[in-house]
């Protein structure tokens, strides 16, 4: 008897060491970034390009790492949002039989688990086999791919729970499937896509693997498409591996508006969310 | 204290709050052992909330605030620092719509039963199968014991949680409508076995239909809005009710 | 004629609205199938990008020879594998009970109040970029590996090795885990705890038995995502494990990870056909490795469904 009561204290014991573990990383981090990049963190880093020998230590900023992520994130985003939202209608029932629509959801499963690494080397193979190289486009393309899954998956799941009669209410008013499928949409399941979406912003802004190779690498704001353009993860990954210390400290800096932006796209969704999950049927 | 005790439940000053919304009020009441007592009253005044307070699975929600005292047998199971799996042991509970655990058939039965005693697997197998043999299922189930539990129709599932409740040889079985999400032969062969199972248990049952609890009654309480309106010997408050409300309820006149 | 014009016009609404319902139909069928073909395009162009180096060596001696001497044109895959394996590995170890504590504690035993409080901590944590993790790791994790904790195990280390690197893993798979299992739990309806726990059972043996039962299915993919993330990350990784493709000799060597190997070398190495194919192998090595997992799991998923049909 006192062993099964034992049992659950020691597990409970356990359960706060983990969430202690868990939140302090947590806290570690942002402390670190926060503490780091405050010091070295300066107008003119974000009003700024680089200028010669600004990985020597020089002055400058990474204004064109910033330009680059947003040129690089919003578009791939809003790709990523048209694809991801017709394959999440297109999975419902209404639409698909339930075996293509679980091998359809296999497949993303998979995209899904590939490393972003494999999404930039796909990408810039496809590039070269066009003739063009490292580019903002190549970037975009990788991005959407990447975001794809992650948005989908999180739209289907919210699709999923709209409950049946509310879509047999909008069928026997006569609406045909898409806009049925469209209305009940936009009205129930808004809150989880676009909770989706702004994951995979989130995400899409701050992967680097992608476009290290994809998106190039350069000091200079992106006139075209076909340009190469640097952006902040990039940015951060090549501050980071100077061996000059100063230098070093701007990867902090960098480190620290990217947070910032990651937490303020955050801080919007759960702000979305709450916001439009007022006119949700439970 | 004599055998012909166990399983009495009594309620003093009970009050229920959902954060400041008060569902039981100032609840006086006392259960006899060894009889089926019905709960009635129209829906939403509280009926479940009494019963899920007797083996204090309300704590389990957010926000619940009881005061009072329940005492099951004299002992109040309210007072802080009792043993709660201990209290929920006494107390079997079967609820509305049937819940089978995840598990097989057999293991459904046995998952109590191995919580509470270490008993070698032979013995475990007999004490199932006795369980299954009295909520009046085994003759279904006997050749697929290990198939799970879910593959069951409803009316089998309700019988089986009734396995599963008795397993642990509680003293009282608190009943939460268990007939209402089933056909009406299931619905009967449950009424059967709580009738037969009152003798070894004191059972309570919250129950909608009127004539139900005239079928099955032994003593009746009358719940509305929170408050006990009338409670007694079922006779008594069928055939001659004291007040006005219950009167009303009998005649159809609230619901 | 009013009457009549006001049918026509009806008349001509339902067509519009069926070829618009038609059209965005067959529009939404055309880029689901290509996404879901995605996968065969990636696999055929990492397969015919290294056709060159698996024409000329074999694969035997890609993946398992322990030679990796790119300017000598020597590509033995097989310590990079292994470190990706330990690597991936340790960090599931770590993060797994890690993380299916803090969900249960989330889901069952907080107070409502802390757990509102903490869902925004986690949707932070998962929000923070692999690169950020991997920067944080090299400021904290590197200089308390090299001076404490090798040491105290009586080895010396840089503080780059494959024990970093787990750990950063194993955090940046925290919040995928727990938020999927989070999600799992509470979906299970209250009436099944109670089932549990009215026979007696205690909260943690209802967790044990029942809730990790129901929710199986959810936390196998929960687990899968985990470690789809592990595998593939690259630059964490890339930054706080060693970048040496030797086979670890302790916990605290430095190593090298597939991904994390593709990131450094393909940038040097691209312009060589040879070695940009011999690391094209790394990819399709990689992408094998996730499509295998992948159908492990749905296995595993199926016959776990299947079990209790849940
Ligand atoms: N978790 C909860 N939080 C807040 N209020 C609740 C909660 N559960 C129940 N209530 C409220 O308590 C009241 C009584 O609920 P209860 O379920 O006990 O009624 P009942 O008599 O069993 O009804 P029914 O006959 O419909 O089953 C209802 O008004 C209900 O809205
Ligand atoms: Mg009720």
């Amino acid at each position: 008897m006192n062993k099964r009561i034992l049992e659950e204290k020691i597990f409970k014991i356990l359960m706060y060491v983990s969430i202690l573990i868990v939140l302090g990383s947590l806290f570690i981090i942002i402390s670190l970034v926060v503490a780091n990049g405050a010091t070295s963190l300066s107008i003119e880093m974000i009003t700024q390009t680089p200028t010669g020998g600004y990985y020597l230590g020089k002055s400058g900023g990474i204004l064109n790492a910033i330009i680059g992520s947003l040129f690089l994130a919003l578009p791939a985003t809003g790709l990523a949002f048209i694809i991801s939202l017709g394959i999440a209608i297109y999975l419902q029932r209404d639409f698909t039989n339930p075996s293509i629509s679980s091998f359809i959801r296999l497949s993303l499963d998979i995209l899904w688990g590939i490393p972003s690494i494999i999404y930039g080397v796909f990408c810039l193979s496809i590039m070269m086999f066009l003739g063009l190289g490292a580019s903002l486009l190549a970037g975009i393309i990788a991005l959407t791919l990447l975001e794809i899954p992650i948005i989908t998956r999180s739209m289907d799941e919210s699709i999923k729970m709209v409950p049946n009669g509310l879509k047999e209410t909008a069928y026997s008013l006569g609406s045909t499937k898409f806009e049925t499928a469209y209305k009940v949409v936009r009205k129930q399941a808004m809150p989880g896509i676009l909770a989706g979406v702004l994951l995979g912003l989130g995400r899409g802004i701050g992967d680097a693997a992608s476009i290290l190779f994809t998106a190039g690498f350069t000091d200079n704001i992106p006139t075209s498409v076909f340009d190469s353009t640097a952006a902040l993860p990039t940015m951060i990954f090549h501050l980071f591996s100077s061996p000059i210390p100063g230098v070093r400290q701007k990867a902090y800096a960098a480190a620290l508006i990217l947070l910032v932006i990651v937490l303020c796209i955050s801080i919007i969704s759960r702000f979305l969310l709450r916001k439009s999950s007022k006119f949700i049927l439970k | 204290m004599s055998k012909k005790l166990i399983g009495e439940i009594e309620t003093q000053n009970l009050n229920i709050c959902y954060g400041k919304h008060c569902i039981i009020k100032n609840v006086n009441i006392k259960i006899p052992a060894r009889q089926l007592t019905a709960i009635i009253g129209p829906s939403g005044c509280g009926k479940t909330t009494l019963l899920k307070s007797f083996n204090r699975l309300l704590e389990i929600r957010d926000d619940v605030k009881i005061s009072g005292k329940i005492l099951v047998d004299g002992n109040n199971i309210l007072r802080s620092g009792l043993n709660v799996s201990d209290i929920r042991k006494k107390m079997g509970l079967l609820s509305q719509k049937p819940y089978p655990l995840p598990m097989s058939i057999y293991e459904n039965v046995a998952y109590g039963i191995r919580i509470h005693n270490h008993i070698d697997s032979k013995k475990l197998e007999n004490a199932v199968n006795n369980c299954l043999q009295e909520a009046g299922i085994w003759n279904e189930i006997r050749d697929r014991l290990h198939d799970p539990a879910s593959g069951l129709s409803l009316g089998q599932q309700q019988r089986l949680c009734l396995a599963r409740a008795i397993a642990v040889q509680p003293e009282v079985l608190l009943c939460d409508e268990p007939t209402s999400a089933l056909d009406p032969i299931s619905a009967q062969q449950i009424e059967k076995l709580l009738l037969k199972l009152k003798k070894e248990y004191t059972v309570v049952l919250v129950t909608h239909t009127l004539r139900q609890a005239k079928r099955v009654a032994d003593y009746v309480i009358f719940l509305y809005f929170g408050e006990v309106i009338e409670h007694g010997p079922a006779d008594k408050v069928f055939n001659n009710p004291k007040h006005p409300r219950t009167k009303a309820y009998m005649q159809g006149e609230i619901s | 004629m009013l009457i009549k014009n006001g049918s026509f016009d009806k008349k001509w609404l339902m067509d519009k609205r069926k070829i618009r319902d038609l059209i965005c139909t067959k529009l939404m069928l055309i880029i689901t199938i290509i996404v879901s073909i995605l996968f065969f395009l990636i696999f055929l162009i990492l397969l015919s990008k290294s056709s060159l180096i698996l024409g000329s060596e074999s694969i035997t001696d890609l993946l398992f020879s322990s030679n990796w001497n790119p300017s000598n044109g020597n590509f033995g895959y097989f310590p990079v594998i292994v470190g990706t394996i330990i690597v991936t590995g340790l960090s599931l170890i770590i993060a797994i009970p890690i993380s299916l504590l803090s969900a249960i504690f989330i889901a069952e035993y907080a107070p409502r109040k802390i757990r509102k409080i903490l869902r925004p901590f986690l949707d932070v944590l998962a929000g923070v970029p692999s690169v950020v993790f991997g920067l944080c790791a090299f400021l904290f994790l590197v200089p308390l590996v090299r001076d404490f904790i090798a040491p105290f195990f009586g080895i010396e280390s840089t503080g780059l090795c494959l024990f970093t690197a787990s750990i950063t893993l194993a955090v940046m798979v925290f919040p995928i885990i727990i938020s999927l299992c989070v999600e799992a739990f509470s979906s299970i309806p209250l009436e099944l705890k109670e089932a549990s726990l009215s026979v007696g059972a205690t909260k943690w043996e209802t967790v044990k038995k029942v809730i990790f039962r129901a929710t199986a299915p959810s936390i196998i993919s929960a687990i899968l995502l985990g470690f789809g993330r592990a595998f593939g990350e690259t630059i964490a990784v890339n930054m706080v494990v060693g970048g040496i493709p030797k086979v670890p000799s302790s916990l605290f060597a430095p190593t090298e990870t597939l991904p994390s190997l593709i990131a450094s070398k393909y940038g040097e190495l691209m312009s060589i056909p040879k070695s940009e194919s011999a690391l094209m192998f790394g990819a399709l090595v990689l992408f094998i490795v996730v499509l295998i997992f992948n159908l492990l799991g749905l296995i595993l998923l199926r016959n776990a469904k299947k079990r209790w049909k849940l």
